[in-house]
C-alpha cells in the first residue's frame, strides 16, 4: 500500500525525545541490520525501523516484531558510523507502545505484574539497574 | 642504411602471446636490419639509454621499436634517437601490442606472425623515410577565450594577468554566465554575486583585456600561433561608449517582455540590462520585441530620454578581425526544458520548476526579492519536493551521464529554503547521493541531520494538481514502499546538456566533441584541458558538468597552458605537411576543395597553374594526398611510396 507522507508526527517527535536520538542523523547504509545477532528472525530490518521512522511512518512498525526482539545488545550502537544509537531508539517505540494503554505512563510495579513481551523486561531491568 | 630493431615485452603484455625470441631471430635475418634485440620494458629509462647506446656503438641510422601504440610512446621514443643524434623522423613504430598481442590473445602463434609482419611493414615504410626539420614560425602572443562566464572571466584574467593580451567574448549583453543568476554557492554558502561580481569588473577594467559582450566569434582560420577570428558585434543599438547606464531609457519605455536572466519569472523592458550588476553597464535594445523594427520608427521614448544621445536605431552589426595564438573554449551548459519532463508535469503546471528558476527565487536581486513564491499565486509554499535526476543517468533518453552539480545543489537549495522558511519540509527524491568534493559529504549530511531533510530514494512517477496543491507519485526503495506526497511546489534538477551554440562553435573551430555535444579533450586524465586542435584549450562545462570550484581550477589550468605557449616568441610545428610536385601538378583545384584547413591555394606562375600549400596552416592530414588525381601531393613522412611499399610488405607472402 501506497505511503502517504505528512509533515513531521507527533509519535515522531515523543521517540526522538525518549531516545535522545535524531532519526535524521542515520543515512540508512544498513551497519546495524547486518551486524545484527537477532536480525534473521526479524520481519523488518534494523534500518528499516528508522528508516519508517524518518518517513513518520509509526503505524508501520506498531505491527512488527522486530522492536520485541531486539535484545538491547548494543552491537548497532557500537557500530553505527554516524553515531546513532538505534537500542535507544527501539527501547522508544516499546515505550511509547506500552504506553498507549493507559495515561502515557506505567509504573514499574504494575510492568513486572502484568504480561509483557520478555524484552520489556529485560530493558526495564537494564534502564532501572544502571 | 643501418636499421635497429628493438622489440618490447612491455612485461607480459607482449611476451605472454608473441614469441618474443622466435620474432627478434626473424627479424634480424631482414634486409638492412644489423641489430635486433628484446627487452622486458623499451619505455623505461634503462631501456632508452639502451636503445641510444647501440645507435651510437653500431652506427645505426634508422630505428624500429615494436612495442605500444606510437600514440603513447612515439614523443619517448623520438627524443631517445634525438638524445643519440638521429633525426626523430627516422624512427617507425611498429604497434604489435594494441594492435596484435591484446587482440589476438587466444592465437599466440598467428599473433607471432602477424608481429613479424608488422615490423616487415615498419622496416618498408622507414626505407623511404627522409629526415625532416620543425618549421619554426612567429607566434601571436595575444589570446582568444570564447564564453564570459566564470570560467572564461578566471581564464582571461589569468592570461592578461601574465601579461598578455586577451579578447572576451560572450554571446550575452553581460558578463556572468549562469552563476550571476545563483543565489548562494554550496558549501560555503558565498552570496554568488558577491564573488563574481568583482572578477566582472576586474575584466572590465583590466588593461590587457578586451571585451565583446553581445558578440559572437563567427569563423576562425589557422593553426596554432597564428589563428585568424572573425567576430560578429551584435547591434544592441546604444553606443557602449555613450551610455552612462543612468536607466532613463527603461523608465520610460512601454514594452514589458520576461526576463531570461530570471528564468522567465520576471519582468523587464526592450531596452534593458539584464541584471543590475551587468558588465558592461550598457544597455541593450531587444529589437524584435521593441515596438520599432529596421524600417519603422513608432517610438522614440528612449531615443528622447538619453541624455548622452546613445541610442541609434540605425546601428548594424559588425565584423571585427582579430589574430591571436590560443584560443580557450568557455561556453558553458544549458539545461534540458521543463517540457521534455512531461511525467514531472513540467511545462504542465506553474508551480513545478527548475533548479535554476529557485535560485533566482532564492536570489535577493531576483524577481521576488528573494522571496520564495511559487509561480502561481505567489503564496510561500509550505513543502517543496525536489526530484533530482531529471533527464540524467538516462541512457534511453539519450543522456547516461550524471550531470554532476545537481545532488550538491539540491542540499544547498534545501538548506536556503528551510531557513527562509524553517517549519517548511522537504522531500528530495534521489538516486544516489554525489557528494564527491573537498566539504561536500559533510555539508549534505548536516543539512539532512540539522534541518530534517527526508531524502527519498527512487523515482518520482508522477505529478498531479489537486486543487491548490500537487501531489507526487513515487517509490522509495529503502522501504520498498510506493509513496505519495501533497505537497506546494516541486522542483526538477533538469541534465546539464552542452550550450546550444557549442556544436556550431566545434565546426568553426575544427574541434571534435562527443556525443552530446561537449569538447573532447586529448587525454581524459593526462591532458585534460587541451582540444584535440593543438592551440585550443577547454574550461568549464563546455567540456562536461562541471561547478564552480572545478571550472575556476580548470580555467587557470587552461591559463597555464596558453602562458606556457607563450612563453616562446616563435613556435615549432611538425614538419609533417603537405608538399606539392609542381611538375606533375595540373593545377586542376581539386586539393582546395578537399582542404579542411584552407591550406592550400592554386597560383599562377610563368604560365603554369599549380596548387601551393601553407605550410603554416597545413595540418597533415593528407585529404589532398588522397584527392589528387595526378598524385602530385605528398605529406612528409607519410608519402605514398611510404604507405605503398607498407602496404605490400603487410600484403607479400
Amino acid at each position: 500500500m501506497r505511503l502517504v507522507l505528512k509533515s513531521e508526527t507527533d509519535v515522531l517527535k515523543k521517540v526522538e525525545e525518549i531516545s535522545g536520538q535524531n532519526v535524521f542523523s542515520c543515512y540508512q547504509c544498513g551497519m546495524c541490520s547486518a551486524g545484527c545477532p537477532m536480525s534473521e528472525e526479524m520481519d523488518l530490518l534494523p534500518n528499516q525501523v528508522i528508516r519508517l521512522l524518518q518517513m513518520g511512518a509509526f503505524d508501520e512498525i506498531l505491527g512488527s516484531s522486530t522492536v520485541w526482539l531486539c535484545a538491547s545488545c548494543y552491537t548497532c550502537r557500537a557500530r553505527c558510523p554516524r553515531g546513532v544509537d538505534l537500542a535507544r531508539l527501539m527501547e522508544a517505540v516499546r515505550l511509547i507502545v506500552l504506553r498507549k494503554t493507559k495515561d502515557d505512563y506505567i509504573p514499574p510495579a504494575r510492568m513486572v505484574k502484568e504480561k509483557l513481551p520478555q524484552i520489556a523486561l529485560i530493558s526495564a531491568l537494564r534502564k532501572f539497574t544502571r | 642504411m643501418r636499421v635497429g630493431v628493438f622489440i618490447c615485452h612491455c612485461g607480459r603484455n607482449i611476451a605472454s602471446v608473441v614469441d618474443v625470441h622466435w620474432l627478434k631471430n626473424e627479424a634480424a635475418k631482414l634486409k638492412n636490419v644489423v641489430f635486433c634485440e628484446d627487452y622486458i620494458y623499451l619505455c623505461s629509462e634503462p631501456g632508452q639509454k639502451f636503445i641510444c647506446e647501440k645507435i651510437k656503438e653500431l652506427n645505426l641510422t634508422h630505428i624500429i621499436v615494436a612495442a605500444c601504440t606510437p600514440s603513447l610512446h612515439g614523443e619517448t621514443f623520438s627524443r631517445t634517437l634525438e638524445s643519440a643524434g638521429l633525426n626523430r623522423y627516422l624512427l617507425e613504430i611498429a604497434n604489435i601490442r594494441e594492435q596484435c598481442s591484446w587482440v589476438h590473445q587466444n592465437t599466440p602463434k598467428i599473433a607471432t606472425k602477424k608481429a613479424l609482419k608488422l615490423i616487415e611493414a615498419a622496416l618498408a615504410k622507414l626505407t623511404y623515410a627522409k629526415p625532416l626539420t620543425p618549421l619554426r614560425v612567429p607566434m601571436i602572443r595575444k589570446a582568444l577565450v570564447i564564453g564570459g562566464g566564470i570560467a572564461g572571466i578566471q581564464a582571461a584574467l589569468d592570461i592578461a594577468n601574465g601579461g598578455f593580451e586577451v579578447y572576451l567574448v560572450e554571446k550575452e549583453p553581460s558578463l556572468g554566465g549562469h552563476m550571476a543568476q545563483l543565489s548562494e554557492t554550496f558549501p560555503t554558502l558565498d552570496c554568488s554575486s558577491c564573488i563574481l561580481t568583482p572578477k566582472m569588473v576586474e575584466v572590465a577594467h583590466h588593461k590587457n583585456i578586451h571585451l565583446f559582450t553581445y558578440a559572437e566569434v563567427k569563423n576562425i582560420e589557422g593553426t596554432v600561433g597564428n589563428f585568424e577570428v572573425t567576430i560578429l558585434k551584435k547591434p544592441r543599438y546604444v553606443w557602449e561608449d555613450k551610455c552612462t547606464g543612468c536607466n532613463d531609457c527603461v523608465d520610460v519605455c512601454p514594452v514589458i517582455v520576461p526576463n531570461e536572466f530570471d528564468q522567465g519569472l520576471g519582468a523587464r523592458k526592450a531596452i534593458y540590462i539584464p541584471f543590475p550588476q551587468a558588465v558592461p553597464l550598457v544597455y541593450t535594445i531587444d529589437l524584435e520585441n521593441c515596438l520599432n523594427s529596421k524600417k519603422l520608427i513608432v517610438c522614440e521614448n528612449c531615443f528622447k530620454a538619453c541624455g548622452p544621445r546613445a541610442i541609434d536605431f540605425l546601428m548594424e552589426e559588425e565584423e571585427v578581425k582579430i589574430k591571436v595564438g590560443a584560443i580557450i573554449v568557455a561556453t558553458g551548459y544549458d539545461l534540458i526544458p521543463l517540457e521534455a519532463l512531461p511525467e514531472y508535469g513540467g511545462g504542465r503546471y506553474q508551480d513545478v520548476i527548475t533548479s535554476l528558476d529557485l535560485e533566482r527565487l532564492l536570489s535577493p536581486s531576483g524577481p521576488t526579492g528573494g522571496v520564495i513564491r511559487r509561480p502561481s499565486d505567489g503564496k510561500i509554499p509550505k513543502s517543496i519536493v525536489f526530484i533530482q535526476c531529471a533527464g540524467s543517468r538516462d541512457p534511453e533518453h539519450g543522456r547516461p551521464y550524471c550531470s554532476k552539480i545537481c545532488c550538491m545543489y539540491t542540499a544547498k537549495h534545501a538548506l536556503l529554503y528551510k531557513h527562509a522558511v524553517p517549519e517548511g519540509k522537504v522531500y528530495i527524491f534521489y538516486i544516489d547521493i554525489r557528494a564527491a568534493g573537498k566539504r561536500y559529504e559533510e555539508f549534505v549530511q548536516r543539512i539532512v541531520e540539522e534541518e530534517r531533510v527526508l531524502y527519498l530514494r527512487g523515482k518520482v512517477s508522477k505529478v498531479f494538481r489537486k486543487n491548490e496543491k500537487l501531489v507526487v507519485l513515487g517509490v522509495d526503495t529503502l522501504t520498498g514502499r510506493t509513496v505519495e506526497i501533497e505537497t506546494d511546489m516541486v522542483v526538477v534538477a533538469p541534465a546539464i546538456i552542452s550550450n546550444n551554440g557549442g556544436k556550431a562553435l566545434a565546426q568553426i573551430l575544427k574541434t571534435p566533441i562527443d556525443e552530446f555535444g561537449f569538447f573532447t579533450e586529448i587525454h581524459p586524465k593526462l591532458r585534460p584541458v587541451e582540444s584535440p586542435a593543438i592551440g585550443i584549450y577547454l574550461a568549464g562545462a563546455a567540456q562536461s558538468p562541471k561547478d564552480i570550484s572545478e571550472s575556476v581550477a580548470q580555467a587557470s589550468a587552461a591559463a597555464s597552458k596558453v602562458l606556457a605557449l607563450f612563453s616562446q616568441k616563435r613556435i615549432a610545428l611538425e614538419p609533417i605537411k603537405a608538399e606539392v610536385d609542381v611538375k606533375l601538378c595540373k593545377g586542376c583545384g581539386i586539393c582546395v576543395k578537399t582542404c579542411p584547413f584552407g591550406a592550400i591555394k592554386i597560383i599562377k606562375k610563368k604560365k603554369k597553374k599549380y596548387a601551393q600549400v601553407s605550410k603554416a596552416v597545413c595540418q597533415g592530414c593528407g585529404s589532398c594526398m588522397g584527392a589528387c588525381k595526378f598524385r602530385a601531393i605528398n605529406v612528409a613522412h607519410f608519402t605514398l611510396k611510404q604507405l605503398f611499399s607498407q602496404v605490400d610488405a603487410l600484403l607479400e607472402g
